[in-house]
């Protein structure tokens, strides 16, 4: 029984290091963050390349101008707003637009703050090689998009036309839409980012017909130049219903947000964070370093610093 | 590191007779029951009127915790606490691993091997966390170690608990009994998901989903090392008038040093393999890193971090195992502890001096870029369009199209009662009308889940997976009982690869065959191979010489002996290697879903992913109930204490 003597002193110690009363679980720290004494920031890095830029560039200053630790964890866009507000991460580069998180976060429970525009417009839509729109002109409407779904039938989407998604995290109405404009299509995941961005390639370098899911800024498009498809436009408020979108995706200033404590008492990493606002080709520029050069995220920010000295100077001030 | 046992043999012409007659019942009750239920619900997927839809409730649940978790006193007094002392461990820990710096840690796991296993072994434990800090991953290592340790002291400390309840009584015995039977049959992936919607992704979580995934062998084994003491030992010890409390200290439980020893290697070997998968869930450290690395289909990223893993494993599981089968010899006293502790503090003092508590920067060995360009490498030439033989993407395509994509269909075209009928003749044909019902309940609770269509599309996955496994797994187990040198050879190639957590294994294949179901399958027939090899081996090694000398003496070719006398004799073992197969086939496939394996663990992770817990929780649920099915459909009579990796 001695084994549960110890397991009793072990549990009834960690209540009492844990302190009495309530045990606040909104205030969750990672156990592995300010180890060795210095002053840490954790910034959650999404899985596309231009996420990855910012937090590249963030990171860089941080740690060599500000003299912080970062620590970058890979949360999925919907799982980052929790960690968030509870801590776990101080800061988010780079949102797409969670209506229904923000309200939830930032309006009723006040855990995260927002954290200002990161300066880049952010835009989603459905895209066809720029090859194929040469060849026949009217695919660029989705009024044609049933006439050409032979063009697009892979063995994954079963006789239908393939609608290529990437990774199941983002934000996508894809399926709603496929349903509510009755299109001969099936929505296929890829999986990730980089394995849609594989697929594309290849199917490029053959010069085969391709329809994806996909969004600006985006180094890609350098590689494969592609046309969008024109959807129904977007109006304010017609994705309010997931199940009944029928119109195009909006053109998103991208957000920055950071965990509310964090945003009060985080000193200058906070003020530095709220502050940074770069555009859309200084993010492209970092990007297409990163993906198709293969240069280290440190490197790639280590390059576009010295080069920049202006931009990130006033980030500082 | 699994102990193998083969069952008792059953006689096969008794059988004969039983099967003929359970199957004319169940044709008699298919008979009845299916016009009625084809009247009723004529469909050919599962009917809508038989499901229930969880989505609405679970949904709420999800968000109900979300907006409650910082006021409701069930999380300020309860699970706010089992967080907190999770978070204030593992960052103990985890400061001490950073204090006694790289040399001290290497200098303590060196000591500590050499004390417990040997000289040779300690070694390789210092060889071990070197690589990991010539790799680069000296700080994920000391993280993945930090939950380990926490993870595996709480596993050991419940584990123990429950066994030794359940090894003095016998209530509680046969209680515990069949709930540890079927944790230890689930994917480990199908665990994730409840702790996920209590604790929110995190440490917490993680660490929680370990303990439940490795505390079940250890409380299987200290239950049966409890109950196998010596009955005379006992008696002698009970004449001396001990009391209770002493019999169990100073009798029974010295008595199951090998099993407890047994249970603390194999709960280290489940809690390393989760700690690993519960990265999908926040667990940080090495298994983030595999994981991140795989969604940029970073192969040599992921190369770099996995070899740690196994480095750790290979480690852990020699070193727990050398301490098993020294466990009966006296110990050698407390004085070279000692020295063997001032060595450490020594090592770990000079690194602190010195200044060298982090991995110099200097020392890492970049292997993802040669990598990397060795995968391009292959990619250009192998991939496709290989002369003759095909590349590997078309050899997965080529998979994908003849054989994933008619099984699929040819199971979602079947009606759902004929799918139940299978299920109920095959698990009645093999086990007893229990391990029927609960099949066909099981596989009924999936239709009623509302996932008929992507759980038959993962058990197509599993059966074209269990069907290649086995083809391998019984040419190469025959081989290897037939030849000795083979077996020798085989045998390390094997130990390594028990040992070797599931997320390994996706590395691999992702850069052979691309992403998709293809990849999935493949890295399940790699990691369900090992056990499905081994059980063949001891299984027709273990034939009755005497059968044998006698066909032998008849004049029969090896190849009748093998087809005529062995195959026949090690059915018990061939049916044992079968279910293992399915079993461990089922944790990987499930885990495909990070690579494109779509089904029931794409749900998981989509689920996870955009936090929409109910899509995952259903999908988690249907998982378990796909493996209790499928375990019972292959459950042989008897069933082996242990199982593999």
């Amino acid at each position: 029984m001695r084994l549960s003597v110890t397991t009793t002193a072990a549990v009834a110690s960690l209540a009492l290091l844990t302190g009495c009363g309530a045990a606040d679980m909104t205030k969750q720290a990672s156990p592995f963050v300010n180890a060795a004494g210095t002053r840490s920031v954790t910034l959650s890095v999404q899985s596309w390349v231009g996420a990855q830029a910012n937090v590249a560039v963030a990171q860089y200053l941080l740690e060599h101008k500000l003299g912080y630790r970062v620590d970058t964890v890979q949360v999925d866009e919907v799982p980052a707003w929790d960690a968030l507000s509870q801590g776990r991460v101080d800061a988010i580069l780079e949102d797409w637009g969670h209506p229904d998180q923000e309200k939830r976060y930032v309006d009723d429970k006040k855990t995260i703050a927002r954290g200002g525009g990161l300066g880049v417009t952010g835009h989603i839509g459905w895209f066809v090689p720029t090859y194929l729109a040469r060849q026949h002109p009217d695919i660029t409407n989705w009024k044609n998009l049933n006439k050409y779904a032979s063009l697009f039938r892979t063995a994954e989407s079963g006789g239908k036309g393939q609608l290529m998604d990437g990774s199941p995290s983002y934000v996508t109405n894809d399926k709603a839409l496929v349903k509510n404009l009755k299109l001969n299509y099936q929505v296929v995941f890829a999986g990730s980012e980089a394995a849609q961005i594989t697929q594309m390639k290849q199917f490029a370098k053959e010069k085969k017909p391709f329809l994806t899911y996909w969004y600006a800024p985006q180094w890609l498009f350098k590689k494969v130049p592609m046309t969008e498809v024109k959807l129904p436009p977007y109006k304010e408020g017609c994705d309010a219903d997931p199940a009944k979108v029928a119109c195009a995706y909006p053109h998103t200033p991208l957000q920055k947000y950071l965990n509310a404590d964090f945003a009060h008492k985080g000193g200058k990493a906070a003020a530095f964070l709220k502050k940074f606002r770069w555009t859309t080709e200084d993010q492209n520029e970092v990007s297409l370093m990163i993906a198709d050069q293969k240069l280290s995220p440190e490197q790639t920010a280590k390059k576009w610093v010295d080069g920049h000295a202006s931009t990130w100077k006033a980030w500082l001030s | 590191m699994a102990t193998l046992t083969a069952p008792v043999p059953l006689s096969a012409g008794f059988l004969k007779h039983r099967a003929v007659r359970k199957l004319l019942l169940l044709a008699l009750a298919a008979a009845v029951l299916v016009p009625l239920a084809d009247a009723r619900w004529a469909s050919g997927s599962w009917p809508a009127a038989l499901t229930v839809d969880l989505s609405k409730p679970l949904t709420g649940a999800s968000n109900w915790i979300i907006d409650n978790r910082d006021s409701h006193p069930l999380f300020l007094y309860g699970f706010g606490y089992v967080s907190n002392a999770v978070v204030i461990s593992v960052r103990a820990v985890y400061l001490v691993l950073l204090a006694a710096g790289w040399a001290g840690v290497t200098a303590i796991g060196a000591l500590v091997a050499w004390r417990v296993a040997g000289v040779r072994l300690a070694l390789g434990t210092a060889v071990a966390f070197l690589a990991c800090g010539l790799l680069g991953m000296w700080i994920p290592t000391m993280q993945t170690l930090a939950l380990m340790v926490v993870a595996v002291l709480a596993s050991v400390a419940v584990g123990a608990l429950l066994g030794l309840a359940a090894g003095l009584s016998d209530r509680l015995d046969r209680a515990l009994r069949p709930v540890l039977d079927t944790m230890q049959v689930l994917p480990a992936f199908a665990y994730l998901l409840p702790v996920v919607l209590v604790f929110g992704i995190g440490v917490p979580a993680a660490v929680l989903a370990t303990v439940v995934y490795a505390a079940p062998p250890m409380a299987r084994l200290t239950s049966l090392g409890l109950r196998g003491a010596d009955k005379e030992v006992l008696e002698a010890v009970d004449s001396l008038g001990a009391t209770a409390r002493q019999r169990l200290l100073t009798a029974r439980i010295p008595l199951a040093r090998k099993e407890l020893l047994l249970g603390l290697n194999q709960t280290i070997m489940m809690a390393l393999s989760m700690a690993v998968i519960a990265s999908v869930i926040g667990a940080a450290g090495l298994g983030d890193r595999v994981y991140q690395a795989l969604a940029s289909v970073d192969v040599g990223a992921a190369l770099a971090a996995g070899i740690p893993i196994v480095l750790l494993a290979v480690v852990l599981d020699r070193v727990t195992c050398a301490a098993g089968e020294n466990a009966g010899e006296e110990p050698a006293g407390v004085r070279p502890w000692l020295y063997a502790a001032a060595g450490a503090v020594a090592v770990a003092l000079a690194g602190r001096l010195a200044g060298r508590l982090d991995w110099p920067e200097a020392w890492t060995l970049n292997i993802a870029d040669p990598v990397n360009s060795a995968v391009d490498w292959m990619t250009a030439h192998l991939y496709s369009g290989v002369p003759v033989v095909g590349g590997t993407a078309d050899w997965a395509g080529h998979f994908t199209t003849w054989v994933l994509d008619p099984v699929r269909g040819g199971l979602q075209w079947l009606p759902w009662w004929s799918v139940l009928l299978l299920v109920a003749a095959l698990a009645w044909l093999i086990g007893t009308w229990r391990t029927a019902l609960t099949a066909v309940l099981a596989m009924a609770a999936i239709g009623v889940l509302g996932v008929w269509k992507p759980s038959l599309d993962t058990l197509s996955q599993v059966l074209a997976a269990v069907a290649v496994t086995l083809v391998l797994g019984f040419a190469t187990g025959i081989a290897a009982a037939r030849s000795d040198r083979f077996e020798r050879l085989l045998r390390p190639v094997l130990d390594v690869f028990q040992t070797m957590p599931q997320f390994v294994y996706l590395i691999p294949v992702v850069a052979l065959f691309g992403v998709g179901r293809a990849p999935a399958v493949a890295a399940a027939v790699v990691y369900a191979l090992p056990a499905v090899v081994r059980i063949t081996t001891q299984g027709l090694r273990q034939v009755d010489a005497a059968a044998l000398e006698s066909a032998r003496s008849l004049g029969a070719t090896p190849a009748q002996q093998l087809r005529q006398v062995q195959l026949p004799l090690a059915r018990p073992a061939l049916l044992l290697a079968v279910n293992q197969g399915v079993v461990l086939v089922l944790a990987v496939v499930i885990i495909g879903g990070l690579v494109g394996g779509g089904a029931l663990g794409y749900d998981v992770v989509f689920g996870l992913a955009q936090g929409d817990l109910a899509t995952g929780l259903v999908a988690g649920a249907a998982i378990v109930c796909l493996g209790l099915m499928l375990d019972r459909v292959t459950q042989p009579t008897r069933r082996r204490a242990t199982k593999g990796a």
